[in-house]
């Protein structure tokens, strides 16, 4: 058990009566390894704040337990717990430095003055705040107050990092480049961490599991490729990859040689049955409705394609967008190539089986990705 | 500041000016009494030019009111004294029991925390003279009427809810989360209070205490019913000064001058942390 540094097991939280209130997290089960980086990401409201929070120890755990290093601590106040944590307002103190904010963390384990200061050039250095930590929190940017709230964090020596949406308020360019020099400082020192954000690249840069969450749901929890490649479940796979994933209503009928999807406006996608492995067309055939899923950039054109016809092009400077009406919804292509085509142009479309998600159309759940089963 | 035109500035000078006469010329007055027998006060028409004398002030110090019927006690440096003692130790209890109470009620929400917070904010408008009968009735039976410890209780009427209220709105204006930092750290929850809480609401909590302390010396009712001669704040024994033989107004004035001074020091010793109280929301990034 000693490589596990956090166990989540059944837990839920409430806000208000316990079963009455507001059921913000439902049923949670995580394991987070030690070293690991992992990311909870979703929309805003979907549990993944309550979640940092239970683990931290700010709010109570409604039902459950959080066992951090093998020993379970959510009835612990947060002082006993040893994790460390950026918040996602900064919550500097006011009256000390940016230096003493930073050294403030280190007051606690009682490390010698050169010791700390060493420290803390250290990580200014690294989060490139070196110029402001003479200076007072109400003096420099959000920007510059994120960094210093996540320099905090970071510098102390504790069991589990929590960094809540740590480079919201950075500028793009300073993001990516502190992205790499974090996650390095992480590995490098054998932290274990998780990071709350809603952009995904971020957690696809940062983490080596992501942890998908909705309506306080944990949807999926695996390496960014799987999330990618194998969504679990509709959600996941429209709310992760950019731009989302097309998806489509299609009833199924299959045949000893054929396997057809029907879409509205009478569009009909044929396949042969060699397309598909006989267990994914198994499970495909058993159902009336699915819910054809396929990513942007696995959409091909082709002349004896089903037609679409062109709604939006945008050129993005690196990749063309476009956007099809198709059986009745929209169908977004991305091509790498600047493409000259008109709105309201017919195209052909073409949806190469292998790059085809399936979902049960009652579920959400994924049946299969390809030619395998989910 | 956009620049203004020399009619506004001398409009605006003199509206300034108005404003400061009105409210200060009643206190100027009053000071200029101080200085002035009861002839001259009484002579019609009024003079600002008269030749100034201390014989109130030196009646007040020594205690010895001198009336047309003689010489009178009083006892307005002891009443004085007891404006203070009541009105520091009043505020001082208010803010022992009253900031942790709002810290506990800005960051602890429970079920009832509204309604008691209400209750306590309740006491303030409830009119005194409705309590007054039968708190003197308790009082006679506990054996604290006419004790500085059921005064102080009484005045708790007065500054408790007014300091509960304030404070709690300084502490809910602090975020929750620069204490979260400071207990993940490593620190326990009091030390946080001690440490964040308190010096962060720091101005808030003078600003409450400065204005509890002016409403407890400005007390009447619960001092004049519940205190005897030798527990009388200021205000209950300028009553001393309406005598048989007449109103010593000369008195009166000096000994308004007197009793305002405290507050009037304090304020304006605290008028830094009031502006700071106010501007809190300025350096809570």
């Amino acid at each position: 058990m000693t490589d596990t540094a956090l166990l989540i097991k059944d837990v839920d939280k409430f806000y208000g009566p316990v079963d009455y209130g507001v059921h913000a997290v439902k049923n949670l089960n995580m394991d987070v390894k030690k070293g690991e980086i992992i990311a909870l990401l979703g929309s805003s409201g979907c549990g993944k704040t309550s979640t940092l929070r239970m683990i931290a120890g700010f709010e109570a755990v409604s039902r459950g337990t959080i066992s951090l290093a093998g020993k379970e601590v959510q009835t612990l106040p947060p002082v006993r717990r040893n994790v460390a944590m950026a918040f996602e307002g900064y919550s500097l103190y006011p009256p000390l430095t940016v230096r003493e904010n930073i050294a403030f963390a280190l007051k606690a384990s009682k490390l010698s003055q050169s010791v700390v200061d060493e420290k803390v050039a250290g990580i200014a250095k690294l989060l490139e705040i070196e110029d402001i930590l003479g200076r007072y929190p109400s003096s420099i940017s959000g920007g510059q107050q994120q960094r210093a709230s996540l320099g905090r964090a970071l510098i102390r020596d504790a069991n589990l990092h929590l960094l809540d949406e740590p480079m919201g308020q950075l500028e793009p360019q300073l993001r990516a480049l502190l992205r790499g020099r974090i996650k390095h400082f992480i590995k490098e020192r054998g932290l274990t961490a998780i990071l709350v954000t809603h952009d995904q690249t971020e957690a696809n840069a940062l983490a080596d599991r992501i942890a998908v969450m909705e309506g306080g749901v944990l949807q999926q929890f695996d390496t960014p490729q799987k999330i990618k490649e194998r969504p679990a479940n509709l959600f996941t796979g429209t709310f992760v990859g950019e731009p989302p994933m097309n998806v489509f209503e299609a009833s199924v009928s299959g045949s000893e040689s054929k396997m057809a999807f029907g879409l509205k406006d009478g569009v009909r996608l044929e396949y042969a049955a060699s397309d598909f492995s006989h267990a994914v067309r198994d499970e495909l055939v058993k159902r009336q409705k699915v819910v054809l899923g396929i990513r942007p950039y696995s959409v091909r054109r082709s002349a004896d394609g089903v037609t679409g016809r062109v709604a939006v092009n945008q050129w993005l400077g690196d990749q063309t967008h476009i956007a099809a009406d198709f059986a009745g919804g929209t169908m977004v292509l991305v091509e790498h190539d600047r493409t000259q085509l008109d709105v309201g142009q017919p195209i052909g479309i073409h949806l190469d089986p292998s790059s085809l998600h399936v979902f049960d159309g009652e579920s959400g759940r994924a049946i299969s990705h390809g030619q395998e089963l989910a | 500041m956009e620049t203004m035109s020399p009619l506004e500035r001398i409009l605006r000078g003199l509206a300034l000016t108005l404003v400061v006469v009105f409210f200060m010329f009643p206190i100027f007055w009053i000071f200029l009494m101080s200085f002035q027998t009861n002839e001259t006060i009484l002579a019609i028409p009024p003079s600002i030019v008269f030749s100034p004398t201390l014989s109130n002030y030196a009646a007040l110090i020594t205690g010895k009111l001198q009336t047309a019927a003689g010489t009178l006690d009083i006892a307005f440096m002891s009443n004085l004294g007891n404006s203070i003692f009541l009105s520091v130790a009043s505020v001082a209890v208010s803010l022992v029991l009253g900031v942790p109470a709002a810290y506990a009620f800005a960051r602890h929400k429970f079920k009832g925390s509204e309604d008691i917070a209400f209750t306590l904010l309740s006491f303030r408008f409830a009119p005194p003279l409705l309590v007054l009968l039968p708190l003197t009735q308790y009082f006679q039976w506990l054996g604290l009427s006419n004790t500085y410890v059921g005064l102080i209780w009484v005045y708790q009427l007065i500054c408790l809810p007014l300091i509960l209220w304030i404070v709690r709105g300084y502490f809910e204006d602090i975020s929750a989360d620069v204490e979260y930092a400071y207990r993940i750290a490593g620190h326990s929850w009091l030390a946080t209070f001690r440490k964040i809480a308190l010096p962060l609401a720091g101005p808030g909590i003078a600003a409450a205490g400065l204005l509890a302390f002016i409403f407890a010396w400005n007390n009447f009712v619960f001092a004049l019913v519940l205190a005897s001669a030798d527990k009388q704040p200021v205000t209950v024994g300028a009553l001393a000064f309406v005598t048989s033989s007449g109103i010593q107004y000369g008195q009166i004035a000096a000994a308004i001058v007197l009793s305002v001074t405290p507050t009037l020091a304090l304020a304006l010793y605290a008028q830094r942390y009031l502006v700071e109280g106010l501007s809190l929301g300025a350096v809570k990034g």
